[in-house]
């Protein structure tokens, strides 16, 4: 990664390898590659494994996908299977692609 | 109405005073318990209530899950209800945590699910060791996410979880129309449902609750009023579902020696129900103060209910009559509680009242007077509430004097045939108007179990206290108060009348015999004189007899000594 913050910076919960998990896991780096190029960071938090990120990063549902960055912050809940919607959850249009 | 409730479930007792009653000993222990209502019925307070409560008299840590108020709210809310939150907190006994929702700021693409949520409560139990959970209310959850698919799947997933892991869980669900929760979430939770509701009658407010249901356990099955004061939740005491109590033998006095009199010299039974009824003005509320500072001599508390007069005025008006409560007051022995009727419904009246009196652990209690709730409710509804609120106090052993306001003109006896088949002595005070002014008089008109006057009294209040008077009865009239008093006078003239005109008489008749005597003595001196000159009569008669025979004699011997001396 680029010592420079990355543009779009994506938070992406999930608890254990779940089919829900691995699923949205592949959707968001599909998605990524495809519309963001080089311009985001992704994030995987197990909170399996850091259980105290529920209650500190207030995640209920899973797999939950956060935009950290660029404000404001975003939050989609779901396997992220529908790309149409993630990119307007995220507020991401198609128009920056094509600008890309 | 007489029910059990049998124990056969293992439970938790909520500390919610008369909850753990009506349910038998508390929530079903280690299962959810849905509690149901519309906005404003108390679910959040009874759910915080049972944890913290749980937590302070049972020592179970609690984890109270906001999803609406924030714990700033909920602290402040709750610090009205005499529980120390911050102490509670401090010693790891609660913790209360808020879960922002942040409805409407979340989009939903495919499949998911709560286990989010489940983590953090993992942890949060964990950290307190948590042995009671509230969830209030988890259907917000519906509102802040879109899948009610995915929803309903996990609230069942949610309550098989808190089952296995043994929690006493308590989720509150808004009502909405004729469902018990708008989502319908009491089908996830089979254990215990409890309904909350409220409704306004004549501008006030009256509280109930219902368990719809309970597996696996008899529970009361009525409409439970209950009250949110400065103690908190307060439903109907534990006695109202266990009617039977001892019938003492044990005599309390009055207060009032000559109305001991009356009833065999020993007063009322001990845990019985005395009506004073009369007029206004009568002395019922003087009965009343004298009973519960007898009650005070001996050293047991009372309460005094005054629903017409603040409690300085009943202790202003009885100091008038030589009854001084201010002592009783001073010492703590006695509670004059005083309240408008109309400021609460019955009910709430009727969980204060009984509150009040099992709180304080009085012995007597004197209601005056019980007529006041005509105002607020129908003639058969204070009947209903009399019946509860008689037997409670019976049930929490005390003696209750309960007084009744009657229509001047009215016969009491008459109008009050509904209350009097629930009390056990039955007084009737009562106006004499005539001569222009008004007495009173008293009737013990009925007393179970034990014999007692059947004689009208008078009453006679003044600065030095109450007495009774033997009425006078002239024929057909009773006379009380001047009247009285007259007809005591007049007969008393009469008598002294009637003792002058003997003596008079006897004095004549002295007189007379004096007279007699005198007379009989001049007449036997006539007597003797007349005797004297009889005999000096006779004597005299006789000499003179005796000398007219000698002097014939003397000249016979003349006259024949000369014809001899002729012839020869």
């Amino acid at each position: 990664m680029d010592n420079q913050l990355p543009e779009y910076d994506l938070w992406l919960y999930i608890a254990g390898q779940t089919p829900k998990s691995l699923l949205a896991i592949a959707n968001l780096r599909r998605i990524c590659d495809q519309y963001l190029g080089g311009r985001y960071r992704v994030q995987v938090i197990d909170l399996h494994h850091e259980p105290e990120r529920a209650i500190s990063d207030n995640i209920l549902a899973i797999p939950t996908l956060v935009r950290k960055l660029p404000p404001p912050m975003r939050k989609i809940v779901g396997d992220l299977s529908n790309t149409e919607r993630v990119l307007v959850g995220l507020d991401l249009t198609p128009r920056r692609h094509t600008g890309s | 109405m007489e029910q059990k409730i049998a124990v056969s479930l293992p439970k938790a007792p909520t500390g919610i005073r008369g909850l753990d009653e009506i349910t038998g000993g508390g929530l079903p222990r280690g299962r959810p318990t849905l509690i149901c209502g519309g906005p404003g019925c108390g679910k959040t307070l009874l759910a915080f209530e049972a944890l913290a409560r749980g937590a302070a008299l049972y020592g179970e840590p609690g984890l109270f899950i906001s999803f609406e108020e924030s714990p700033a709210d909920l602290r402040l809310n709750m610090a009205s209800i005499a529980i120390d939150v911050a102490d509670l907190e401090q010693r790891g006994l609660l913790l209360i945590e808020w879960i922002d929702l942040e409805q409407g700021e979340v989009a939903e693409v495919g499949e998911y699910d709560l286990e989010g949520l489940f983590i953090r409560l993992g942890l949060l139990i964990d950290r307190i060791g948590a042995k009671r959970i509230a969830l209030d209310t988890i259907e917000t959850l519906f509102s802040a996410f879109g899948n009610q698919t995915i929803l309903r799947g996990e609230l069942q997933r949610l309550f098989r979880w808190l089952r296995q892991r043994g929690l006493t869980a308590i989720i509150t669900a808004e009502r909405a129309g004729p469902g018990l929760s708008r989502f319908g979430i009491e089908e996830f939770v089979a254990d215990c449902v409890i309904l909350l509701d409220y409704r306004i009658t004549e501008h006030v407010l009256t509280r109930s609750a219902r368990i719809v249901k309970y597996r696996g356990s008899a529970h009361g099955v009525n409409e439970y009023p209950f009250t949110i004061g400065p103690h908190g939740i307060v439903m109907m005491p534990i006695t109202s579902l266990n009617l039977s109590y001892p019938a003492s033998t044990e005599r309390l006095s009055s207060g009032f020696p000559d109305l001991d009199r009356l009833f065999e010299g020993g007063g009322y039974y001990r845990g019985s129900r005395i009506l004073v009824s009369g007029p206004t003005g009568s002395g019922k509320t003087s009965l009343g103060a004298l009973f519960v500072t007898a009650a005070c001599a001996r050293g047991e508390p009372a309460v005094f209910f005054a629903f017409e007069e603040s409690a300085e005025q009943v202790a202003r008006n009885m100091r008038s009559i030589g009854i001084d409560l201010q002592p009783w007051r001073e010492r703590g022995l006695l509670h004059i509680i005083s309240s408008r009727p109309a400021l609460a419904g019955m009910e709430t009246h009727l969980v204060t009242m009984l509150d009040t009196v099992e709180r304080s652990g009085a012995r007597v209690v004197v209601i005056d007077p019980i007529t006041g709730f005509h105002t607020i409710g129908r003639p058969v509804d204070i009947t209903a509430m009399l019946f509860r609120l008689f037997d409670g106090l019976s049930a929490l052993g005390a003696t209750t004097l309960a007084t009744s306001l009657t229509n001047a003109g009215a016969d009491p006896t008459q109008s009050e045939v509904n209350i009097s088949s629930l009390v056990d002595t039955w007084i009737v005070l009562r106006h004499h108007e005539g001569n222009g002014e008004r007495n009173r008089s008293l009737l013990v008109l009925k007393s179970r179990g034990m014999r007692h006057s059947n004689q009208v009294r008078e009453l006679v209040m003044n600065e030095r206290g109450l007495a009774l008077v033997e009425i006078f009865a002239t024929g057909e009239n009773i006379l009380v108060g001047a009247a009285r008093i007259a007809a005591q006078v007049r007969e008393q003239q009469e008598y002294e009348l009637l003792q002058r005109e003997a003596q008079q008489r006897q004095r004549r008749y002295a007189w007379q015999r004096r007279q007699l005597a005198l007379q009989i003595e001049a007449l036997q001196s006539e007597l003797a004189a007349l005797e004297e000159e009889m005999q000096t009569d006779a004597v005299l008669t006789e000499a003179r007899a005796r000398a007219q025979a000698q002097s014939r004699l003397a000249a016979a011997r003349y006259r024949s000594a000369s014809q001899e001396d002729s012839d020869g």
